[in-house]
Formats: C-alpha cells, sequence, structure tokens
C-alpha cells in the first residue's frame, strides 16, 4: 500500500534545486532591472562604469527596483532578530498584529462556515437560499470590500483587531462552508439506514455520524481558509490609516519606496502563511490517524 | 402467533423510466424462532421485502405486521437489528465501542452497556477484542462484529441482508456454522437474504424462492433438516435434494423471460 518513501536527501534535494534556480534567476533579475539606474547615475557623474562596478552596485542600492536575495534576507533578519519585539520596526510585532487578526478572523470564519454547512445539510430552505449568497460574497472582489468595512466600523467606533478579523472571516469561511457541506454528506445510505435502524434521532446522527465522517473534508478546508484568512487580513490592513501589521508594513514601504522592507514584509507573511497551514496538517494528520481515517 | 405477516404486500417505485414493481403481492408469515432465507437473482425484491420489513421502505399496498405492529412502531419498539453486507464499523471506535453504538443512542446505561457487550461479543465469539479497531480484524471477524452490534439490544428479530456475501467461501461456512449456533442459543427469528443456494438450505427452516418483475415469491420451501445441523449435513441426500427443490424453484421464475 504504501510507497516506498525516498530518503531524506531525495526529498530535500529537488526542492534545494528549485529554490537555487530561483535564486540564480533573481539575483540575475535584480542586475538586470536595477543597471539602468545606475548607468544613470554613472553617467551623471561622468563615471566610467565597469561590468564588476555595474554588478556590484546594482546588488547593494539603498532603494533598488528589485532587492536581491542577499538583502531581502538581511531585511528579514533585521526585522525578526535586530529590533525589540516592541519596536514598531519589528516585523515579529507587525506579525504578531496579522497572526492575531488571522486567527481571530479564521475562527469567527470557521465556525460560521461549520453553522451554515449544518444549516444546509439539515435545513432544505437554507439548502435553497444560502448556497448562491455564499458564492456571490466571494465574487466580490474584497479589495472593495475591505475599506468598507473598515470605514463603517470605525464610523461605529471598531478599529483595531475585528474589523480585520471581519474581513479575514469573510474570505475564510467560505473553503469551510463548501468542505463541510460536503464532507456532512458523505456518510452513505448503509449507514444512515442502521442508524434509522436505531431510530436515531437527528441529532443523534450528527454527532456520531456526520461530523465525524466530515473531519476529513473539514482539515482539507481549514488549510485553504487560514491561508485566506492572512490575506484577508493583510488585505484589511492596507487601507489608509492602518499603521500596524504586516499589510501595513508593505504600504509604508511602497509610500517611502522601500523595496527592501516590502520584500522583507511580504517573506514575512509568507512564512506565516506556511507556518499555519503546516500546524494544521499536522493536527490533521494526528486526528485522523487517531480517528482511523488517514488516507 | 407470528412474528411477521405479510399480506399482498406491494412496492412500486416511480422512477424516470416509469413503475418499477420491487414487490408485487408478496404474502408470507413467519414464526417465532424460525429462520427464513430470501433467495432470488438480482432484482427479485428480496432485499426491498426485507427493508420493509425493517420500515427502511414502505410498502404502497398490502398490509404488513412486525410483531403485531405497523413496521414503523416495530421499528421504534426496537424489535430488530439489521446486519448489512459491509460490516459498517466506524473505524474511530473500538469493536467495543461500535457494539456501544446502539446502546448509546438507545439511552443504555454505562454498566448495562458494558454487560450487554461483553454477552454480545461472546455470542460472536469475539472475547478479548473489544478493544481492538476494526482495521485490525479480519473481514469474517468484523462482520461478526455488526451482528453482536445487531443483537446489543435483544430485538426479536435479527434481519441479515447477505451478511456474509463480500467473504470467501471457507470463511462463510465458519460464520455459517456459528450462526446456526448463535441462532439456536438466542432462539431469535432470523430473515436472511442470500445469492446462494447451499447457503440457504443449510442455515433455514423455510425458504422463500423469489424471482423479479415484478418482484415476488414463486415457491415457499419448508425444509425438512432437523434444527441440529452440523456441516457434513450438506451431504446427505436430504440436503442436495432440497437444494434441487431451491434451483427448479428459480428455474420457474426465469421461465418468464
Amino acid at each position: 500500500m504504501t510507497e516506498a518513501s525516498p530518503t531524506l536527501a531525495g526529498r530535500i534535494m529537488p526542492v534545494l534545486t528549485v529554490l537555487l534556480a530561483i535564486v540564480v534567476i533573481w539575483y540575475l533579475a535584480a542586475v538586470w532591472m536595477n543597471a539602468p539606474w545606475v548607468r544613470d547615475q554613472a553617467a551623471r557623474a561622468d563615471a566610467v562604469l565597469t561590468t564588476d562596478d555595474l554588478v556590484r552596485q546594482t546588488l547593494t542600492l539603498e532603494r533598488p527596483v528589485l532587492p536581491a536575495p542577499h538583502q531581502v534576507a538581511a531585511g528579514l533578519w533585521d526585522g525578526i532578530t535586530g529590533q525589540a519585539i516592541t519596536s514598531k520596526r519589528s516585523l515579529v510585532w507587525h506579525g504578531w498584529i496579522t497572526l492575531s487578526a488571522t486567527l481571530a478572523g479564521f475562527a469567527i470564519g470557521t465556525a460560521a462556515g461549520i453553522l451554515l454547512a449544518v444549516g444546509i445539510v439539515h435545513n432544505r430552505a437554507m439548502d435553497q437560499s444560502v448556497m448562491p449568497w455564499a458564492v456571490a460574497s466571494q465574487t466580490v472582489p474584497i479589495l472593495a470590500i475591505a475599506p468598507m468595512v473598515i470605514v463603517v466600523m470605525a464610523s461605529a467606533g471598531v478599529t483595531g483587531l475585528l474589523p480585520k478579523a471581519i474581513i479575514a472571516a469573510w474570505l475564510s469561511f467560505f473553503p469551510v462552508l463548501v468542505g463541510m457541506v460536503k464532507g456532512l454528506r458523505t456518510p452513505d445510505a448503509m449507514q444512515l439506514d442502521l442508524m434509522h435502524s436505531w431510530n436515531a434521532s437527528g441529532s443523534q446522527r450528527f454527532w456520531h455520524l456526520r461530523l465525524p465522517n466530515s473531519l476529513p473534508y473539514l482539515f482539507a478546508s481549514l488549510k485553504v481558509a487560514i491561508a485566506a484568512a492572512l490575506v484577508g487580513t493583510i488585505v484589511g490592513e492596507l487601507p489608509a490609516g492602518a499603521t500596524a501589521g504586516l499589510g501595513a508594513r508593505l504600504l509604508s514601504g511602497s509610500y517611502y519606496g522601500q523595496t527592501v522592507q516590502i520584500w522583507a514584509a511580504l517573506f514575512a507573511a509568507a512564512i506565516l502563511a506556511a507556518a499555519l497551514v503546516m500546524l494544521i496538517g499536522w493536527i490533521e494528520s494526528l486526528t485522523l490517524r487517531r480517528m482511523g481515517l488517514a488516507r | 402467533m407470528t412474528v411477521i405477516e405479510a399480506c399482498d404486500v406491494s412496492l412500486t417505485f416511480q422512477t424516470a423510466d416509469g413503475p418499477v414493481h420491487a414487490l408485487k403481492d408478496v404474502s408470507l408469515t413467519i414464526a417465532p424462532g424460525d429462520f427464513v432465507s430470501f433467495i432470488g437473482p438480482s432484482g427479485c425484491g428480496k432485499t426491498t421485502f426485507l427493508r420493509t420489513i425493517a420500515a427502511l421502505e414502505t410498502p404502497t399496498g398490502g398490509t404488513l405486521a412486525v410483531n403485531g405492529m405497523t413496521p414503523e412502531a416495530a421499528r421504534k419498539a426496537r424489535a430488530y437489528g439489521y446486519v448489512f453486507q459491509a460490516p459498517g464499523l466506524y473505524p474511530w471506535r473500538t469493536i467495543a465501542g461500535n457494539i456501544s453504538l446502539p446502546l448509546e443512542i438507545m439511552g443504555f446505561s454505562r454498566s448495562d452497556r458494558a454487560q450487554r457487550i461483553a454477552r454480545v461479543l461472546d455470542l460472536v465469539d469475539l472475547t478479548g477484542f473489544g478493544s481492538k479497531y476494526p482495521w485490525q480484524l479480519s473481514g469474517g471477524m468484523q462482520q461478526r462484529a455488526s451482528i453482536a452490534r445487531a443483537l446489543a439490544f435483544d430485538a426479536d428479530i435479527l434481519l441479515m441482508d447477505e451478511p456474509f456475501g463480500a467473504l470467501d467461501e471457507i470463511v462463510r461456512d465458519r460464520l455459517n456454522e456459528a450462526l446456526l449456533d448463535l441462532w439456536k442459543k438466542t432462539g431469535k427469528t432470523i430473515g436472511f437474504v442470500t445469492h446462494s443456494i447451499p447457503e440457504a438450505v443449510y442455515l433455514s427452516t423455510r425458504i422463500v424462492v423469489m424471482s423479479p418483475r415484478p418482484g415476488r415469491i414463486t415457491r415457499v420451501i419448508d425444509s425438512p433438516l432437523p434444527r441440529d445441523r452440523p456441516l457434513e449435513i450438506r451431504d446427505t441426500p436430504e440436503f442436495i435434494a432440497l437444494a434441487q427443490q431451491v434451483r427448479e424453484g428459480l428455474r420457474e421464475g426465469h421461465s418468464y423471460d
């Protein structure tokens, strides 16, 4: 049943190869994209530019068009370890702001998705009415919704974490809803017949059969949902006025042409997303293995 | 005294291709302690008839009484345990946990549950396997666990829909023997759907031969075999003659098409 799993080296080598290729392409692109500025500066100063100088200067600019990988890495390292974590220049501080809103939004979205799915599976009227609205909610660009949520809630005196969490929930409830509707409907006819033969009530059917059966679908959805929640939170941090969070860091970076800062924040967000998805994957494999549902 | 009394039971499914007569004028009475097998080709309504007894389907005509009640009332009174072709055990529950499930749903107390689980595990010869998970057991053992689950709440009637159909011949023989043993110990009334002539003849006190389009009973054969049946009884002339009778009954049903 299980295929021979490749050795650790066998699994890591392809990843490293791709990574190396990306880094090489990135360096080439950095030189190429930053070269016009460097040439321009040299022309103004009437300096003669050797290829060696060109390459060195394109990779060490203060505000490059495309920062080189080592510049981003340095920026990321400085943002994470180089600052007190209470500092507004610390990526840990901004990351925590974003993470807390992401988790809050993820929790709200997951709860909403599960509740709506339960309603859809158990109530005919909801079955026919909720889904089109849920789909419609996802076709509206989140970039259009987010500022409105922020502004409307701010005018009601609600600022900070909650408005961002609402936007994160807006994006994350949908995959949970779709996955859970499918999951709650997976029990086959025989299982439902057995429940019927025992004269089980609707809630007994739900707790003993439908809910445990839906967990593999739920976990698959949660992985999508948490990544979506992070995107939602960052989008919620972009509208004017936001001063905290990775989104705000991205925005202020672009205001002041701090491309290294933008890229560092971008990578911080990506690392955060990967960690969150991996965390859910870990809980998933632990739970499903314990339940005998691992596939 | 009858356990199941069917009088002109009909069941017609309305499909896109027109009505399908799954059952037509099926009349049958089953006495307490009977072991009744339903045999016939696919589409003859044997499973459907078992399901109407279990109130999993509702007849569109005729009358059907289970323990003197409507099937629906009998279901609510936990008159029967149902065993399907697949064990249908929950992978996240142990064997004991699976047997406990209907008991939990029916509201038995914790101590009562433990006692019943131990008793039915012993009945199906799975003592000591209660704490194992389904995947740790063979297919035959899983099916025995599902029979234990159907027995746990003391229904008088055991309805079995091709319970051994997915198992190999050797395991099937052993389970047939075990089922007869269990039937003798508990005195349940058993309704048993099967494709296999030897299985039907070996197990039953009565064999109901059915045929399709429309699903109906073509023959009811009372078995002259004694209730005590070692496996070797299958080599006796009586057994072979009975099997012959069933085969003829099946052929009769087919002469229509």
